[in-house]
């Protein structure tokens, strides 16, 4: 193999598309595949488990990890790659935060799989099939991982390095940080100190958003289909749920830009040690009603705060999942 | 006071609750003071935390006072109509709800958390408040939060990098 830096990309509890984000650098790629050698990346080269488990100690460079760690193969993928990996990279709002499916921390297991299995309506299971971990065939004996009934983060299984959240994170920030990165790997640059959330802006995702913002008061919830948002005015102050004050910057609000709410994907911004208690806190401060009763019954219409607050980030939140 | 509680743990099986109660410096932590100063009896479950504004206490405290092993949290401000910072406790009512409606989501019970404006000169109703918040909370039983989401942690979490030990020879 060439002396080029090992590059190495992996996908856990994830939907891939942060592997398509990677790849939305576009002829940057072309970069990356000048300064580094692809040595494992499952979307994208065939590599299998056990080549990663004969390299050396510490013979990957750079490795950028996504998904949550939901299942034994997750995490066992992901205790391997420490061990062969320099730099570990929580890559995109799965590895960092749990993601989207961290909400299955609502849930056990077992709910999830009564619910896919069996309860679901459009489910046809007259025998009750469910998976098995473990099926005898001639051959031998098959195996499925084991599903955990808690989502986790990568940083809450293994040690990581740096941080880049996101859903998916941003091509330029991706870009950016590739950058930094092979600098870095040769000398030029001195790496970023252990635990940085990296490709990211300081501040909140409202203070990249160029929609016009005056003072909030919303006498009432509103969703997207119930009218026609206005093209210029701050969505939170139409009554729309936007996270984008419990958010961090980075992304260069594209969302609010085409009229979506920020739906808070690229995590709690510097200083906040949880994104759903804040945005609640947000939220609720800024309904306007002249009596507390009334103020507390607009606020009780938001029909799911768990879902809508934490919506990738309960894995990674204080109370972390439902109770068991 | 907390010595105190531990100590009454050990002369009986009785389950005694970890109670966290956010008080607001100007109405409920004199109402406190007073109920105190009256030596009116209440029981010792609950730690009093000092905070400016019953606005001020954000769900991220009470989250945190949940996970690190309270069994409830009570939060106590001025009247409607009496905050020192003219809205603040309007705030907090607003929080509230929703707050409490996502402790459900996550399969708490209702009654962990409790809202009540009391006033510096109601030490009764604090006295009384605290008594009721602390047989509601021993009814609902210790929450264990911490414990009961930490066991499946650790236990998959060394079973995985027993296994690269196992498969990635030193």
């Amino acid at each position: 193999m060439s002396d080029k830096f090992k590059f190495a990309m992996y996908w856990a509890g994830s939907c891939g598309g942060c592997e398509i984000a990677v790849l939305e650098i576009k002829d940057k790629i072309l970069e990356v595949d000048a300064n580094y050698d692809v040595v494992f990346w499952p979307a994208a080269a065939d590599f299998k488990y056990k080549d990663v488990e004969g390299y050396d100690d510490g013979f990957i460079d750079v490795c950028l990890f996504n998904g949550c760690i939901r299942n034994s193969e997750n995490e066992y993928v992901a205790n391997l790659l420490r061990k062969k990996s320099k730099v570990l990279v929580a890559f995109g709002a799965c590895a960092t935060m749990g993601g989207i499916p961290g909400l299955a921390n609502e849930a056990t297991a077992q709910e999830l799989k009564d619910l896919v299995y069996r309860d679901n309506p459009s489910v046809d299971n007259p025998d009750g099939v469910y998976p098995q971990e473990t099926w005898t065939v001639p051959e031998g004996e098959l195996d499925l991982p084991h599903l955990y009934d808690t989502v986790k983060t990568l940083a809450q299984t293994v040690d990581v390095d740096y941080f880049m959240p996101g859903c998916p994170p941003e091509a330029h920030q991706i870009g950016t940080v590739l950058d930094v990165v092979t600098a870095a790997l040769k000398g030029e640059v001195a790496l970023p100190p252990k635990g940085a959330v990296i490709g990211v802006a300081p501040k909140t995702c409202c203070d990249e958003c160029e929609r016009v913002k005056e003072e909030k008061k919303i006498a009432g919830f509103r969703r997207i289909w119930e009218f026609v948002p206005d093209k210029e005015q701050c969505l939170l102050e139409q009554g729309i749920v936007c996270m984008g004050p419990a958010t961090r910057a980075g992304c260069g609000s594209r969302c609010t830009k085409v009229g979506m709410a920020c739906r808070g994907c690229y995590g709690a911004p510097e200083g906040v040690v949880d994104q759903g208690a804040k945005m609640l806190s947000t939220l609720a401060s800024i309904v306007d009603a002249p009596t507390p009763e009334e103020i507390a019954e607009i606020a009780a219409t938001l029909p799911d705060p768990v879902g809508t607050f934490y919506r990738f980030g309960l894995a990674d939140s204080l109370l972390r999942r439902a109770k068991v | 006071m907390t010595a105190g509680v531990e100590k009454e743990n050990r002369v009986s099986d009785q389950f005694e609750p970890r109670l966290i109660g956010f008080l607001c410096r100007w109405c409920s932590y004199n109402g406190a003071d007073l109920a105190g100063t009256s030596r009116m009896k209440y029981p010792p479950n609950l730690v009093p935390i000092k905070t400016n504004c019953s606005g001020r206490v954000d769900p991220t405290h009470i989250f945190k006072a949940f996970a690190e092993g309270a069994d409830g949290v009570l939060i106590a401000g001025c009247h409607p109509g009496d905050c020192h910072y003219i809205n603040g406790n309007y705030r907090t009512a607003g929080r509230f709800p929703l707050m409490q409606k996502m402790l459900e989501q996550l399969g708490m019970e209702h009654g962990r958390v409790r809202l009540e404006w009391v006033s510096a000169a109601e030490g009764d109703k604090f006295a009384r408040v605290v008594t009721e918040f602390t047989e509601e909370i021993r009814a609902l039983g210790p929450l264990a939060w911490k414990t009961q989401t930490a066991a499946e942690l650790s236990e998959s979490g060394r079973a995985a990098s027993d296994r690269v030990e196992e498969a990635v020879p030193a």
